[in-house]
């Protein structure tokens, strides 16, 4: 008699606690083997591009951040910079300093906690992410000083930022600035050389150079597959060009490259804040924009380097105060769309593991 | 007094009792009845010192974990947060036992039950003072081994019984582990058996406490492998497989919610002391601490190095990541295997030297020791060359690139 076997269909998700939100993935089962995986998403569609549009271009921002809301900043960033640009105002040199330090700060909180939960899909009980969750904690706190909010921050406005810094801010950010490299290395020594973090991300969910521009990949996940290309470095934006930073960029495209160009970028990003505080200039710190003010007609398209890809904002603007349309190229949800081609063939375990080392935020996959 | 020579020593049930049992035989009592209420004694002790420990490990535990973590762990209820157990516990009975339709109901109720069972069973044959076990048998440490197989088929009841296809896939992890972790494990302490030339742990703690040396100063390599592999068999990090969080959520006991699940929780941890115990016997000599024993009881020192033992499973679990499953399954066939065989060879080899030529064993026990040592340092050095993944074709660090580099790729012809 021969055996009758059939396929294990098996939903990940939506809740699971390594799915990083509302994310379903219905695998299909051989023993431990995908060997068919089905991405789901919506499950926290919230309609806001459709909502930007009943509300006028300063009362968009608030969404921004809630899109990818670990990196609240950089939306807010994104979308600004895009009015910006569509209405051609022109953003006094300080708060363009201002931007780059809390857009850089913003990059190492998601990066912390992109790379934390990283090392808990990998089975670490959660003690990486506590310790990440530290450096985070103390940005957060920075955050709180200048605009009263840690999380969804609302803090740049078309024109400028909101607030200037508090005068106490400045030597906080020192005092960080020359502790976090010190941390990260602590962190190094803890996760990099430890072998079964090598074991469980080496060589697993590799993704190559080229199928990675053909699938529109951006941020970590291009350069860890040997791609070096920064929206930073390849179309600057803001005064990006006036520093002087690297693109770390790995060498096969598994998740412990995507892994190790996070840490790398965190330093990066350390050096960066660091050049921009010795440069930061006195003067304004917001450009004078009627709160109901209309762009002119007109369509654009502007993207930033958000830690999590490419983030580019499309607008297109018919006079009036409010956008017709809105329209997100979100990194996270672009990301993702590799994920089918990465997993099939590897276990579940290595599935997880692959899905954390992409690091979506479902905020921004659904919007 | 004739019974009192037999395998069955009365006042081997602990020190208190045995003041206790003198008594009752100037009583005049039958050596049956002192039997009986020496036994029973002896299991209400351990029974307590289960049910105080799985209570107060929840406690420990989170401690330290938290400790590890930068955090602070329980510290609301009670002073230090030392009742948060009791309230756990609580608010668990508290809760509907849920049992999903399609379960099968006797064995989903009667797994969190009956794997109390070995669980509780284990501590019946350690000793915790001289003259202070419950039951001396002389295949002991085979009467353990066999105890851990039974927990595995219970867990695979558990998850079996459950109906769902993560606690599926836990349980099929949980026999396919215990198959590979079986056999290091037991040529592990087949080389402490060999050297001690009993699988008494009775015995075994006397052999230690004859020669006046640990077993770990000469099977270094049986105490690492018989630590990692009873990892993988407690279903701790990081071979926490089963129950694998972030992979298969809660794995075997997924279905299970109320005082069923506090029993799983309460029962792993009880397992992770009742291997620490066993350690604490095999390598660490047991109760008997180089003549520490004279001052301070001997079940307490027991209990201070079950409890420096746990502290290593808890720090493993603080700190380590998970492995796959069959990288755990490579690790115990390609490296603890050969390793316990390597271990057990050497044993017989040394016991062979030494009750052949008959040499005195103030000469031949430090050799033994040093080059035991010596073995375990060069295995281990070896097998981690062999095994590791430093000559990897590429460096883990990324390169740093100035510019902006982007190769396009070639235009498709068809």
């Amino acid at each position: 008699m021969a055996i009758k076997t059939e396929p294990l269909v098996v939903n990940i998700g939506p809740q699971h606690p390594s799915t990083h939100g509302v994310f379903r993935m219905r695998v299909t089962l051989d023993g431990e083997l995908i060997t068919d995986a089905e991405m789901v998403i919506g499950y926290l569609h919230r309609s806001m591009e459709k909502l930007a549009e009943e509300r006028t271009w300063t009362q968009n921002i608030p969404f921004t951040d809630r899109m990818d809301y670990l990196a609240a900043m950089t939306g807010n960033f994104a979308y600004c910079i895009t009015v910006e640009k569509l209405a051609g105002i022109e953003v006094p040199e300080r708060a363009e300093y201002l931007r780059v330090i809390f857009a850089e700060l913003q990059r190492i909180a998601s990066h912390a906690m992109a790379n934390g939960t990283f090392v808990n899909d990998c089975g670490a009980w959660q003690t990486p992410l506590f310790y990440m969750f530290r450096e985070r904690e103390k940005i957060l706190d920075l955050f709180e000083m200048t605009c009263g909010a840690r999380l969804t921050l609302n803090y740049m406005r078309i024109g400028g930022v909101a607030f200037d810094i508090p005068d106490e801010f400045l030597p906080q950010l020192q005092l960080l600035v020359d502790e976090l490299p010190d941390r990260f290395d602590e962190y190094d020594q803890l996760l990099v050389d430890n072998e079964i973090l090598l074991m469980r991300s080496r060589d697993i969910g590799i993704i190559s150079a080229e199928d990675a521009m053909n699938a529109s990949l951006s941020g970590p996940m291009l350069r860890g597959s040997g791609v070096a290309w920064d929206v930073r470095k390849g179309d600057p934006y803001g005064v990006y060009d006036r520093f002087d930073f690297e693109i770390p960029v790995g060498h096969t495209g598994d998740c412990f490259d995507r892994f190790m160009v996070r840490m790398a970028e965190v330093r990066q990003s350390l050096s960066i804040i660091k050049q921009a505080m010795e440069q930061l200039p006195p003067g304004n710190h917001c450009a004078e924009v009627p709160l109901n003010f209309r762009p002119p007609e007109g369509e654009i398209y502007c993207r930033i380097e958000s830690p999590k890809g490419e983030l580019g904002y499309y607008l297109i603007s018919d006079g009036s105060p409010f956008p017709f349309r809105f329209h997100v190229r979100s990194p996270s949800l672009i990301n993702l769309s590799a994920l089918k081609e990465m997993v099939v063939g590897q276990t579940v375990a290595d599935a997880i593991v692959t899905l954390g080392s992409i690091d979506i935020n479902v905020g921004e996959v659904d919007r | 007094m004739s019974l009192l020579a037999n395998w069955y020593d009365f006042r081997d049930l602990g020190n208190p009792v045995a003041r206790l049992i003198e008594a009752l035989q100037d009583a005049g009592l039958s050596g049956g009845w002192i039997y009986a209420i020496s036994g029973l004694l002896g299991a209400i002790g351990i029974l307590s010192f289960v049910g105080v420990a799985a209570v107060i490990n929840i406690w420990i535990e989170r401690r330290l974990i938290g400790r590890i973590q930068v955090r602070r762990g329980p510290n609301r209820v009670g002073p230090f947060g030392l009742l948060q157990p009791v309230a756990d516990a609580i608010k668990l009975i508290q809760k509907e036992a849920l049992q999903p339709d399609n379960a099968d109901g006797i064995m989903f109720t009667l797994a969190p039950i009956v794997i109390f069972i070995p669980a509780i069973l284990a501590f019946s044959v350690l000793p915790w003072g001289e003259h202070m076990v419950l039951a001396d048998l002389n295949v002991g440490v085979l009467f353990l081994l066999a105890l851990s197989s039974t927990t595995t088929i219970i867990i695979f009841m558990a998850g079996y019984a459950s109906n769902n296809k993560y606690a599926i896939l836990g349980s099929m992890r949980v026999i396919a582990m215990l198959i590979s972790y079986e056999l290091p494990v037991v040529l592990a302490l087949l080389g402490v058996v060999l050297f001690a030339g009993t699988m008494s742990l009775t015995g075994i703690v006397s052999f230690q406490e004859t020669y006046w040396s640990w077993l770990i100063f000469f099977q270094p390599l049986a105490f690492l492998i018989f630590l990692l592999g009873s990892t993988a068999e407690l279903n701790r990090t990081p071979a926490d497989i089963a129950e694998a969080e972030s992979e298969i959520v809660a794995g075997f006991h997924i279905e299970y919610s109320g005082m069923k699940f506090g029993l799983f929780y309460a029962v792993e941890l009880v397992n992770t002391v009742a291997v620490s115990a066993i350690i604490a016997s095999l390598f660490f000599g047991g109760w008997w601490t180089y003549g520490l024993e004279e001052f301070i009881p001997g079940w307490i020192l027991f209990i201070g190095k079950i409890y420096s033992i746990y502290f290593i499973f808890i720090w493993f679990r603080g700190t380590l990541p998970r492995f796959r499953v069959d990288q755990l399954m490579a690790f115990a066939w390609k490296v603890l295997l050969p390793l316990a065989l390597i271990n057990a060879m050497m044993v017989a080899l040394e016991i062979f030297i030494w009750t052949e030529y008959e040499i005195s064993a103030g000469i031949v026990l430090p050799i033994f020791a040093v080059v035991n040592f010596a073995l375990a340092g060069v295995l281990i050095v070896g097998f981690g060359r062999v095994m590791s993944r430093t000559m990897e074709r590429f460096p883990k660090l990324p390169r740093l690139v100035k510019d902006i580099d982007v190769p396009l790729p070639e235009p498709s012809t068809a």
